[in-house]
């Protein structure tokens, strides 16, 4: 019985050092995203990861809409849209279309990177229920990336499930009967996904700030086989409301507040990285959540009551769940007694 | 009785005196899996829902008997279970899917990109009632909705039918003039689930009228890093909305040519568009698709006894719409009768779809048949030999008066 991809897969070392990462770029010019777009160097960063032998699918989204314009493309990797709620889908059949072809001698073979991409609205909301029928099929190689700007950008900044609560989005405007709109917490996609998922090895957070890292999970993502989740944070000036030269140093804030942690689940195996490692280890000191929700104009109607309130929720990640920043279920204080 | 007959008449249609085929008792969604065993399909998607959902059955009992090597993936949607098609044959993989009923309908955008991608998807759609109320029984609603976005369709009346315009779909899907979707129709319960004798042809035989499946430049492949579907907007998707159209168009001669082939191959005579019985002098014709055809024939015959003159026209492709054949075949009758398994509510005079388009077709004709519309055997209701009779009572009385009293009536509806 076939347990898992039979057919080989790259193997993609890790780029050790800044130094060592390979000059050539599959993502170039000839895209129109806004001045200090995160999700655009995910964009360049993947498939500089992923190299010259991968096929990228791009759902519907700020990455397809502003980045591919009929008779220009950024993409020097063959490229298709897909649907705002197909990724999981279009991943799978393009996994399976290409390893049939192999198998049955209609293809030369060769291990071929199936990346297909997703923002929050199309994988976190919409897409939800194809990306996780994807992660339960072992027999299939391919990457599903997240790029999570927490809203849905392109068509112009609704919330959206991965919105921080209270966010100011257009479909959340604070107004004088309502200062909070948005009252639901992010949903925890990439603990979920982890948790629920037998036949996924590998699901990884990551955050662009820290290029390197985010490069090297994309690597072994890849090099693990099977079906993978990366969920990558990136911060929006646009939706976030902030100057663009400030896009990296927000990434950072997310992960020093410890908003968004960064780990690595592979084969079940939880790992922290980064500075979310040092968080967890005791060795870096979480910043207040304010220094991170006070430079960005989409929490400005915010009193001192409802940040308060993002740090009580953000303090409970760490202390109160099961696995502090991954799975948030609490065991009954008295046995269930 | 029904299928013993329809069986006989299949099998009358398919002797050949030296044919290596492999007569088999099957229902109709049996017949379209051995056409995908013969097409060799790279990767198939299935989801449950009633009554397409048989082929599948007998899908995965072929590949996991080794009769059949495919990528199976049961999806957790309609909409997932037309992605995944649509995503495999980009990158060249002959692919088949199905649905029926409101699964179609979730599938809906799906349906709607692989046709504006020029992918040649081949699907199953075993016509069911939309909900709500629910309904298993046949209604043609389902497949009738993709006919404005450049998805092919053919109704089929036999199981020996239907495996045949499956091999048929594949190869005019995949004809490069043509690269389109095709959607083959067979009738809920009435087709999907009743036996017919088949001739079920070798795979030898196939190979000589199917060629392996080759997307050519449109390829979605490292080695051929094409960027695929970008946003197009005002300038210019009306062009792209054009080639499509083109497509369409020469979709007609490609099924032309398709069924002399297919003829050639498996000495069969099927007629590519119109299946006409007893119309050579007919004064009056009922027109209508699928397996009503049936009850339609029987009450002919009938009728023919009593020496009333009154024929059948079959029509087998609906999209794309033979118009000069429905113009050249129509207008040598007096009064013609269209039987819709479908409605259009609010549309002109409350007809069916199929009403709508044989008018619409026949507008430009200097003498025009006088046209009726009768909607009938919705939910699965039987078309009975008492409601065609009614039909055709009412044709033959407006051949007499020169005039239609009333041009759509609901028929066998209980008052």
């Amino acid at each position: 019985m076939e347990t898992q991809a039979s057919m080989d897969i790259q193997k993609l070392d890790s780029f050790k050092g800044v130094k060592r990462v390979t000059v050539e770029e599959y993502f170039t010019s000839g895209h129109r995203t806004c001045q200090g777009c995160e999700s655009a160097l995910v964009m360049k960063l993947m498939v500089k990861a992923a190299g010259p032998r991968t096929i990228v699918l791009g759902s519907t989204g700020c990455m397809y809409v502003a980045n591919t314009t009929y008779y220009t493309t950024p993409w020097v990797v063959p490229w298709m849209h897909t649907q705002l709620g197909s990724s999981g889908s279009a991943g799978l059949g393009t996994a399976a279309g290409l390893k049939a072809l192999m198998r049955k001698g209609k293809m030369k073979k060769e291990p071929i990177n199936v990346i297909a991409f997703c923002g929050d609205g199309g994988g976190i909301d919409m897409g939800l229920s194809a990306i996780s029928a994807t992660l339960m099929h072992p027999q299939y190689n391919l990457l599903i990336l997240c790029y999570d700007n927490e809203s849905y950008a392109n068509t112009d900044i609704q919330v959206s499930g991965a919105s921080p609560w209270g966010a100011n989005t257009t479909f959340s405007p604070p107004g004088k009967a309502h200062r909070i709109m948005h009252t639901r917490w992010k949903k925890n996609v990439a603990g979920m996904l982890a948790a629920g998922h037998p036949a996924c090895r590998y699901v990884a957070t990551v955050c662009a700030s820290y290029a390197l890292d985010m490069m090297n999970k994309v690597r072994k993502a890849l090099s693990t086989g099977g079906p993978t989740f990366i969920h990558s944070l990136d911060p929006c000036p646009k939706g976030w409301d902030y100057d663009p030269m400030y896009s990296h140093e927000l990434g950072e804030l997310a992960i020093e507040a410890g908003i968004f942690p960064l780990y690595e689940v592979e084969e079940m195996k939880l790992k922290f990285y980064g500075k979310t490692k040092k968080i967890v280890e005791g060795r870096l000191k979480r910043r207040p959540v304010k220094d991170y929700l006070s430079r960005q104009g989409r929490f400005a109607h915010f009193t001192e009551e409802d940040i308060d309130y993002f740090q009580k929720k953000t303090d409970e990640m760490w202390e109160k769940w099961i696995l502090p920043g991954v799975i948030p279920i609490q065991p009954e204080k008295d046995g269930g007694k | 009785m029904a299928a013993q007959t329809a069986g006989a008449a299949a099998a009358k249609a398919t002797a050949t005196p030296k044919s290596d085929d492999k007569e088999m008792l099957i229902s109709g969604c049996e017949a379209i899996a051995h056409a995908c065993r013969l097409a060799d399909i790279d990767v198939v998607t299935a989801y449950p829902i009633r009554p397409y959902d048989t082929v599948m059955q007998m899908v995965s009992k072929m590949i996991a008997d080794g009769d059949l090597d495919a990528e199976y993936i049961v999806a957790e949607s309609e909409h997932s279970q037309f992605e995944i098609v649509k995503h495999a044959s980009a990158v060249g993989a002959r692919v088949f899917a199905g649905s029926s009923g409101v699964g179609w309908f979730y599938a809906f955008e799906a349906l709607a990109v692989t046709a504006g991608l020029r992918l040649p998807v081949v699907a199953m759609v075993g016509n069911r009632a939309l909900d709500d109320p629910g309904a298993f029984g046949c209604e043609h609603n389902d497949a009738l909705a993709v006919r404005d976005l450049g998805w092919m369709l053919t109704w089929v009346e036999t199981a020996q039918e239907a495996m045949d315009n499956a091999l048929i779909a594949y190869r005019v899907a995949e004809d490069p003039h043509v690269f389109l979707p095709c959607a083959v129709s067979v009738d809920g319960a009435f087709l999907t689930h009743s036996q017919h004798l088949v001739k079920v042809p070798s795979k030898e035989k196939v190979d000589q009228f199917l060629k392996p499946y080759d997307r050519g430049s449109k390829l979605l492949h490292p080695d051929n890093p094409i960027t695929i579907a970008p946003q197009v907007n005002e300038d210019w998707l009306i062009e792209i909305r054009k080639q499509n159209d083109e497509a369409m168009k020469r979709a007609q001669g490609v099924i032309v040519d398709a069924y002399k082939d297919f003829n050639r191959i498996f000495g069969r005579d099927h007629s590519p568009f119109l299946e006409e019985y007893m119309t050579e002098d007919a004064d009056v014709v009922l027109v209508g698709q699928g397996t009503l055809a049936m009850p339609v024939k029987v009450t002919v015959r009938k009728l023919r006894e009593q020496g009333k003159k009154v024929g059948f026209v079959r029509l087998k492709w609906f999209r794309p719409f033979p118009t000069d054949e429905i113009q050249q075949s129509l207008k040598r009758f007096k009064a013609v009768g269209v039987i819709d398994r479908d409605y259009s509510f609010g549309s002109p005079y409350s007809g069916g779809v199929l009403y709508t388009e044989v008018r619409s077709a026949l507008y430009d004709l200097a003498n025009r048949p006088l046209l009726h519309g009768f909607i009938c055997g919705l939910g699965g209701r039987e078309v009975t030999i008492e409601g065609v009779t009614e039909m055709s009572e009412i044709l033959l009385k407006t051949k007499q008066t020169g005039k239609v009293d009333k041009q759509v009536a609901w028929i066998g509806v209980r008052e």
